[in-house]
């Protein structure tokens, strides 16, 4: 074994941690492809190297300042920009772990949780120490009963292990698409229901019980774990200047064997679809990022992962992207909080239009109003739910800009009416009670 | 821009349209078609602060914000 690559760590690496590389570069995934299962405590610790000494003399944050690592939830936000700014706080912190993902064509997270429970833990409590943290809060979908069970025994291994320096507490939330907003965690665990608030104050100030709260995504966490035992140098070996690491990617449709993959952050989305097999035909569009992301025109010149959710859904040629659209809008506005008015009114009209451009006979002043409703909906909600459904729609009559016209025209196109290729769920709206 | 600009801000959770704001600072609140604040500008000229402290003040439900 060489282990001279190992030298140069953080302080707080011990000597001769070898990092773990797997097929397409995967780190997070290595577990998975040296033994196929899920990876117990004394398994996890074999693989990756015993948890690095918890640094709060300030180590980690700039360490992960200079990884470069960003928020894998979505918000692409810098990570270790968001630690400084929790352990700047005075008083003690609140880390939470995200691990809702209420995103309808992702399932990263829940591989993640279910194939290397241990490095989310790791991450979780190295970033409670770092910051300051007394306690780590696990939030989790209530609808995955399997994967609380199993959670709950790795926390139980790691009590009696005796190693963490935080406790974690396991929450299992209500699961809506704009419950594992991380406003909505904070006003769950503070007693409320799991809708998004209006910021400020954002969590940082005052999160949990009005504490400085660190709220991150799992696979950002696990991401750190790694930052903290190999170092950020070794983090931005693969990844782009700009994007450096790895991100798991959610690939599905028409691709030859969908599931969740690691690649490299900003890989073009061509070459990720490959590591999928390659598109099963030929394909129509492809939509990055999930219901809150953009359809992408084919074909796709290159184009790179940005730095949303990790979601990639291929659309066959012969597929109506008019209809994926309408449909995944329906269940948008279903899903809103109703909170705000723009929301709660323009969500659902912005949804009729489309479905009526879809599959139903569209006026003449359809497509005149629907542009000018979707005009309104962003900037002007306590979240950005709204901002995501319309980027949605409005990628979506950029990119079928040409059955837009035909719809207009003709009426619907005979696949409008095929089963989709997206994974929607029903487009119910949760009752009032199923907020808590 | 100077420091002494002054921004407009709606708190869309709070806000039940009433649209008192439009009607007293139309030069900058228009409303959409369920009757909701449509800020033109976020930045509020000097000549139209008394009328947006107004708007501001009159806000029944004090959803609209002027801050620095």
């Amino acid at each position: 074994m060489n282990l001279d690559t190992t030298d140069t760590l953080t302080p707080h690496a011990p000597e001769g941690l070898r990092p773990p590389v797997s097929p397409y570069g995967a780190r997070l995934l290595h577990g998975w492809y040296e033994t196929g299962r899920p990876a117990g405590l004394a398994e996890h610790l074999d693989l990756y190297g015993p948890l690095p000494r918890a640094a709060a003399d300030g180590a980690l944050v700039t360490a992960v300042e200079q990884s470069g690592l960003t928020g894998r939830g979505g918000g692409g936000f810098p990570t270790g920009r968001k630690l400084r700014a929790v352990a700047g706080k005075r008083g003690p912190a609140v880390v939470v772990a995200n691990g809702m993902e209420s995103e309808p064509a992702s399932s990263k997270d829940e591989t993640l949780l279910f194939l290397a429970p241990h490095l989310v833990l790791d991450g979780a409590v190295l970033a409670a120490a770092s910051v300051g943290a007394t306690t780590v809060h696990l939030c989790l979908a209530r609808t995955r009963v399997g994967q609380e069970r199993q959670l709950a025994q790795a926390v139980e291994e790691r009590r009696r292990a005796g190693r963490d320096p935080v406790p974690v507490e396991i929450h299992t939330l209500p699961h809506h698409f704009v419950s594992s907003e991380e406003t909505s965690l904070v006003n769950w665990l503070n007693g409320g229901d799991a809708r998004p608030q209006a910021t400020p104050p954002r969590p940082f100030e005052k999160g949990v019980g009005r504490r400085p709260t660190l709220v991150d995504n799992v696979e950002t966490l696990a991401h750190l774990a790694l930052i903290a035992r190999y170092g950020p140098d070794w983090f931005r070996e693969t990844g782009s200047p700009e994007t450096p690491g790895t991100t798991l990617v959610t690939l599905s449709g028409a691709v030859r064997t969908p599931g969740v993959y690691e690649v490299p952050m900003g890989s073009p989305v061509a070459r990720a679809l490959g590591v999928a097999g390659g598109p099963t035909g030929r394909l129509g569009a492809v939509l990055a990022g999930g219901f809150f992301g953009s359809w992408l025109p084919v074909p796709l010149n290159g184009v790179a992962l940005g730095r949303g959710a990790g979601v990639l859904a291929a659309l066959p040629e012969d597929a109506c992207g008019l209809a994926e659209t309408a449909a995944a809008l329906a269940y948008l506005a279903g899903q809103s909080a109703g909170q705000c008015g723009p929301c709660r009114f323009g969500l659902p009209s912005v949804a009729e239009d489309f479905a009526e451009l879809a599959w139903g006979r569209p006026g003449a002043t359809l497509l005149e109003r629907l542009n000018r409703r979707l005009g309104v909906l962003p900037g002007r909600g306590g979240c950005r739910h709204p901002d995501g459904a319309a980027r949605l729609a409005a990628s979506a009559l950029r990119v079928f800009g040409d059955d837009v016209l035909r719809h207009v025209r003709y009426g619907p196109c005979s696949p409008a009416h095929d089963a989709l290729v997206l994974p929607v769920p029903p487009a119910r709206p949760p009752k009032e009670e199923e907020w808590r | 821009m100077s420091g002494d600009d002054r921004s407009l801000a709606v708190d869309f959770t709070v806000c039940d349209g009433h649209g008192l704001c439009a009607e007293l600072l139309p030069e900058l609140v228009g409303l959409d078609e369920w009757g909701y604040p449509v800020l033109r500008a976020a930045t509020v000229p000097a000549g139209l602060l008394p009328d947006a402290r107004r708007a501001v003040a009159a806000c029944p439900v004090m959803a609209l914000r002027l801050s620095r």
